[in-house]
């Protein structure tokens, strides 16, 4: 562990440590205190995440109550990641990257249809992700709400444009973040070839968590 | 009082008495407008309601139709969960509305886009420019925070709270308020990132015109901006709602760009049954 760069500043036990696989989803109770920390293994690799509070999933991530909370649309270092009822669930405690998104939401077959065309409608995507994780725990598709994507690059110009712009993230970035509650967190290793938020190539990312 | 009306009869006719009494915030049955567009007659009049500042309201809304929303006074604050009448699992998915018009700020022309790819309602006519995609509803805590209290069952209700009654009210339940568009109070968005509210008060009587593009529920809060810092300010909503036409193939707002254009034909595919 203490050769692995991927564990550098962690304190505590690991509890849990997984590589999820490129286009894979990943589904993972955490408790209250413990801190997971996500690599971005080869760089460039939007991680779509979610949250549920494990006591209550009808009480999730909301990105709006987190947003309007800072006043910032970017998560950076310090940002608390609130739920539907203003509540801290998780707090990135670090991260090597500049900012996070949680504007521009998850990929899915169907808006892949608008934004690139009717072509793409069996290519796989993070909502078909959130769906199957979500249906094996109880939850389905209404409980898919807007998302935080890690690694990932949403800027507003003054001109109101907004979209998915090249990464910021590179081989071995990562962000850390510390439970506030006992959460359910829900990720889709983001499968979109269409635009640059993977690099036009989905990668595996790795999970580590510690106590 | 309590006396006299201790009997069914008296207590029968003081409820009658109040029959005919107006107020501000109330819906007019049926519904009577005098200042429909040109080319829009009495006859075609769905709803005419007037929303309370804090009040809520939910309602059926057919294909076709067109919903006026004036902010009579220049602080109202109209936060609105739109569904899929027939599917409520399909819903206005604000990320995608933004991210697959390439743009942050709805206005005329903008569709409001579900998460099946659809489109439920476009913005026909809009002469506020001043909403909000980012912040969604205020809740209990921040209500509670800001003005010390924030229950439906208060005088400072918040404005997912009201927005779940109005979904509850079609069957749907804490999982389905999902997050919102909130029109006539709004942001700008710096390029680090920073929310600037843009709070008013504005203009007594901006409008937005809404069509709806599908069968929806529709459910609107009228609650302050969970931005606004002020004492708690906010001002009657009115909706009227008429009876029009199906958008059709030449639609400009539909031929603008190829992701209008694909999203309206997504929508028919689901009608062509």
């Amino acid at each position: 562990m203490e050769n692995d760069p991927h564990f550098a500043g962690l304190t505590g036990q690991v509890v849990h440590d997984e590589i999820v696989a490129a286009r894979a989803p990943w589904l993972h109770r955490m408790k209250a205190g413990e801190t997971l920390r996500v690599v971005d293994l080869e760089g460039n690799q939007a991680v779509d995440f979610l949250l549920y509070a494990t006591d209550d999933d009808a009480e999730r991530y909301s990105a709006q109550d987190t947003v309007a909370a800072q006043s910032n649309i970017f998560l950076r270092t310090g940002s608390v990641l609130r739920s539907n009822e203003g509540r801290p669930m998780m707090t990135i405690v670090g991260t090597s990257v500049e900012y996070h998104d949680t504007i521009g939401g998850a990929c899915s077959c169907e808006s892949n249809s608008l934004r690139y065309g009717h072509h793409t409608k069996a290519q796989h995507s993070c909502v078909d992700n959130f769906l199957e994780a979500n249906l094996r725990d109880g939850r389905g598709k209404r409980d898919i709400v807007s998302n935080v994507n890690f690694f990932m690059n949403v800027p507003v110009e003054a001109d109101g444009a907004l979209g998915i712009v090249d990464g910021i993230s590179a081989p071995g970035l990562t962000v850390d973040l510390r439970a506030e509650m006992d959460v359910t967190v829900l990720v889709s290793n983001c499968p979109q070839i269409n635009n640059p938020c993977n690099g036009f190539n989905p990668t595996p990312v790795r999970m580590i968590v510690t106590a | 009082m309590s006396a006299t009306l201790a009997d069914p009869n008296a207590a029968r006719a003081h409820a009658r008495a109040m029959d005919g009494t107006v107020v501000e915030a109330m819906p007019i049955l049926p519904p009577r407008a005098d200042d429909l567009p040109a080319g829009v007659f009495s006859d075609d009049l769905l709803w005419e309601e007037t929303i309370a500042g804090g009040g809520y309201a939910s309602r059926l809304i057919a294909r076709g139709t067109r919903l006026r929303l004036i902010d009579l006074e220049g602080d109202a604050c109209a936060s609105l969960m739109l569904f899929n009448a027939a599917t409520p699992t399909e819903r206005l998915n604000i990320a995608d509305t933004v991210k697959v018009q390439w743009n942050a700020y709805p206005s005329t022309g903008s569709l409001l886009l579900s998460d099946m790819g659809r489109v439920l309602a476009s913005i026909e006519q809009d002469d506020a420019g001043t909403h909000d995609a980012f912040c969604g509803a205020s809740n209990e805590a921040s209500n509670r925070r800001h003005y010390g209290d924030g229950r439906n069952s208060g005088a400072y209700p918040n404005a997912r709270d009201r927005l779940l009654l109005g979904a509850a009210k079609h069957g749907l339940s804490r999982r389905d308020v999902h997050p919102c568009i909130t029109l006539f109070k709004g942001v700008r968005i710096d390029a680090d990132g920073t929310i600037d509210p843009q709070i008013g008060p504005f203009a007594p009587g901006r409008a937005l015109t809404l069509r709806a593009e599908m069968d929806l529920i529709l459910v609107v809060a009228n609650c302050p901006h969970v931005l606004d810092a002020r004492p708690w300010s906010i001002t009657p909503l009115r909706a009227t709602a008429w009876a029009g036409p199906i958008t059709t193939a030449d639609d400009p707002l539909r031929t603008a760009t190829p992701e209008r254009r694909r999203a309206f034909l997504n929508t028919e595919d689901l009608y062509r049954r």
